[in-house]
């Protein structure tokens, strides 16, 4: 018999009886729509965590000073200060670093005409904007000119502006004051929102760290009172640069083996990819659930072949009757029991796009489609067909056509 | 040699600590284009005897030779082959599918044997035409009566065109005017040369054959040929047309029509 002839016959046969069928299938429906939908909001998630970290900054490290050690009581990273300027250039040409930046931080109220604000100023260098994958949404950035001359002037975050102007007025051109030196706002960063860790990245005033070093920080000038930031040059590179400076910074502060470091190296990209793989983590746990719902469903699959098969006992009596070999009864079940697999796996496919859907429209959930995903799942379904359908075709195939036709 | 040959067959039936011997050593020849009624009482025997014919069972001594071929060694891939080829079963309650149409039942034997779509319409249409049915072929079973649903499972028969048609007691459930029209059906088979077997406990069904087998505990009694009555029909004329000149003939002699 040729295949198109045995689907249609499978079709007609579940045909017979629609609400059965529906009910049958429902098990699968529900497994695949859960696999689809968690998986399509885990890979959303663990996208998401990606796109944070890339908004931070792209391959990103972070030198820190060590810690301070005062009376026993240790001060934690960036307490004491170690790094030097002399540091910064050294590491600045290591292969593996593309831009090297200061980052000098200290908290300030800030004030503009009427209103004022309390936040992070930022000493740095033009090459911070590009480690840290700032765009600027109007006027531009200082230059390594404004750097050199130690210009006071500054770009500012959104929530910087947002609290000192209000949304209306364009901030560019115009004065703002920490303590009694003014600075002029040349650019306006454009929104990253928070970090992965809830910080809010638009609420800073980013200053030339010469002028940051000449006005606000006071002592102590040939240590950087902050961070370096560095980015690598790609992505695989981010170890080997955490390498690099490392052996460049003991070989620089003369530290040997077996003494603690007066710095440390954080590498965004390990924070990045293990925030990545407790999502996907997740995912597989909601999968796994979810496949256990499938299996569920092949189960319920199973029982209404077996009973179909008791009910259509003289059915299958008369087919052999007429010539139906084992093989052919087989084969009948087993389509019939793939077609309402298959069938709820392409319902299932949509009910789950269309959950996970409603979701990200409800909640706001980040969501991604994989097809490889749905391909899957929708052969899994295939699969509890044929491995749930096999025993009850087998029944029927087996069946003695005397006995069957004589079944009432 | 005979279309049909039983040599001392016998059919043991293992019901755990009871062996029922159904068959107690059978010998039978049937030429092609015979028509044989089978009578006997319940337990005779001849439920088995039809089944062994029909290939849906196996002897378990002695030969069944089926048009030359020894059946008992067959397989049962190569029995459903038989079965579809050379073979068309009328049952006591027809046996339709349900929620299928007339022309649907009609076919289903050739979905079994590989005839193309087309093929298989045109020729249940045929059988249909055949029984004098043609006219009900989009019908579901529920909508004929029993008369009419069993002249569907003898088109069901046909459509394979085979060499015998066995009928497990084909007017069992017909009142006795519906099963003189489906008796004389089957006589208008037979006529066309189709050897008929048919299995039944009414003793005037059993006249319209020309050999009468009586069967009891697992034997043949007796095995008596004499002149078939003609079955005569009250069926309309454009229904029997193509059933043979036979029933015709007969139609013209019956007294009236409804």
């Amino acid at each position: 018999m040729n295949p198109a002839r045995v689907i249609a016959i499978a079709v007609r046969a579940l045909l017979r009886n629609k609400l059965r069928s529906f009910l049958t299938t429902l098990g699968v429906i529900i497994g695949v729509g859960a696999v689809i939908a968690m998986t399509a909001i885990g890979a959303g998630a663990s996208a998401r965590v990606k796109a944070t970290f890339e908004a931070m900054g792209s391959n990103m490290l972070v030198v820190l000073s060590g810690s301070s050690t005062a009376g026993g009581a240790r001060g934690g990273a960036g307490s004491q200060p170690t790094l030097t300027w002399n540091d910064l250039d050294a590491i600045r040409g290591l292969p593996a670093v593309r831009l090297a930046a200061p980052q000098l931080q200290r908290s300030a109220q800030v004030m503009a005409e009427g209103q004022n604000w309390f936040t992070v100023i930022q000493g740095t260098t033009p090459e911070l904007f590009d480690i840290r994958n700032w765009k600027i949404a109007r006027g531009q950035f200082f230059e390594e000119d404004d750097d050199r001359a130690g210009s006071k002037v500054a770009v500012v975050g959104n929530t910087v502006v947002q609290n000192l102007f209000g949304p209306y007025d364009d901030p560019v051109g115009q004065v703002i004051r920490v303590g009694a030196i003014p600075f002029e706002i040349v650019g306006v960063l454009q929104s990253k929102g928070q970090t992965g860790f809830g910080q809010d990245q638009d609420d800073v005033v980013i200053i030339p760290s010469r002028t940051f070093r000449a006005k606000l920080q006071g002592g102590l000038q040939q240590y950087i009172a902050g961070a370096i930031v560095v980015s690598a040059r790609s992505a695989d590179a981010a170890g080997a640069a955490q390498g690099q400076i490392q052996d460049l910074l003991h070989q620089r502060h003369r530290i040997g083996p077996g003494v603690q470091d007066d710095f440390t190296i954080r590498n965004l990209s390990d924070i990045a990819t293990s925030q990545q793989e407790s999502a996907k983590t997740m995912t597989s746990l909601l999968a796994g659930i979810a496949l256990v719902s499938l299996v569920v469903g092949g189960i319920g699959i199973m029982n209404i072949m077996l009973v179909s098969v008791t009910e259509r006992t003289r059915e299958i009596g008369l087919r052999m009757a007429v010539g139906a070999k084992p093989r052919s009864i087989l084969v009948q079940f087993l389509v019939e029991a793939v077609a309402l697999s298959i069938a709820g796996g392409i319902i299932g496919t949509a009910a789950g796009l269309g959950t996970a859907g409603w979701l990200v429209a409800r909640f706001g959930w980040p969501m991604l489609v994989q097809p490889h995903i749905i391909v899957a799942a929708v052969g899994f379904s295939a699969a509890v067909g044929v491995i749930f359908g096999m025993w009850p075709a087998m029944q029927a195939s087996r069946l003695d056509p005397i006995q069957a036709l004589r079944y009432e | 040699m005979a279309l049909i040959e039983l040599r001392d067959v016998t059919k043991v039936y293992d019901t755990g600590d009871v062996q029922v011997k159904a068959l107690a050593g059978v010998s039978l020849d049937v030429e092609s284009g015979e028509s044989v009624a089978v009578m006997g009482a319940s337990g005779s025997g001849k439920s088995t005897l039809m089944n062994l014919l029909g290939c849906l069972d196996r002897p378990t001594s002695g030969t069944y030779r089926l048009a030359g071929e020894d059946v008992g060694r067959l397989d049962r891939n190569r029995l459903a082959e038989i079965r579809n080829r050379t073979l068309g079963f009328v049952f006591q309650s027809f046996n339709l599918l349900a929620r299928t149409s007339a022309v649907e039942n009609v076919e289903l034997p050739l979905l079994y044997s590989g005839v193309a779509p087309a093929e298989r319409r045109r020729r249940a249409l045929q059988a249909l035409e055949r029984v004098g049915l043609a006219p009900r072929a989009h019908h579901h079973p529920s909508q004929l009566s029993g008369g009419q649903q069993q002249r569907v499972a003898i088109a069901r028969a046909l459509v394979v065109e085979p060499r015998i048609i066995l009928a497990d007691e084909p007017t069992g459930n017909l009142d006795s005017r519906t099963s003189v029209d489906v008796m004389s059906l089957l006589q208008a088979l037979g006529d066309s040369g189709i050897t008929i077997v048919l299995v039944t406990h009414e003793p005037d069904i059993a006249l319209y054959a020309g050999r009468v087998l009586e069967m009891k505990d697992g034997l043949l009694r007796s095995d008596v040929r004499r002149p078939a009555v003609r079955a005569a029909p009250r069926t309309a004329p454009d229904e029997v047309a193509a059933a043979g000149p036979s029933s015709l003939a007969s139609l013209a002699s019956a007294p009236e029509k409804p």
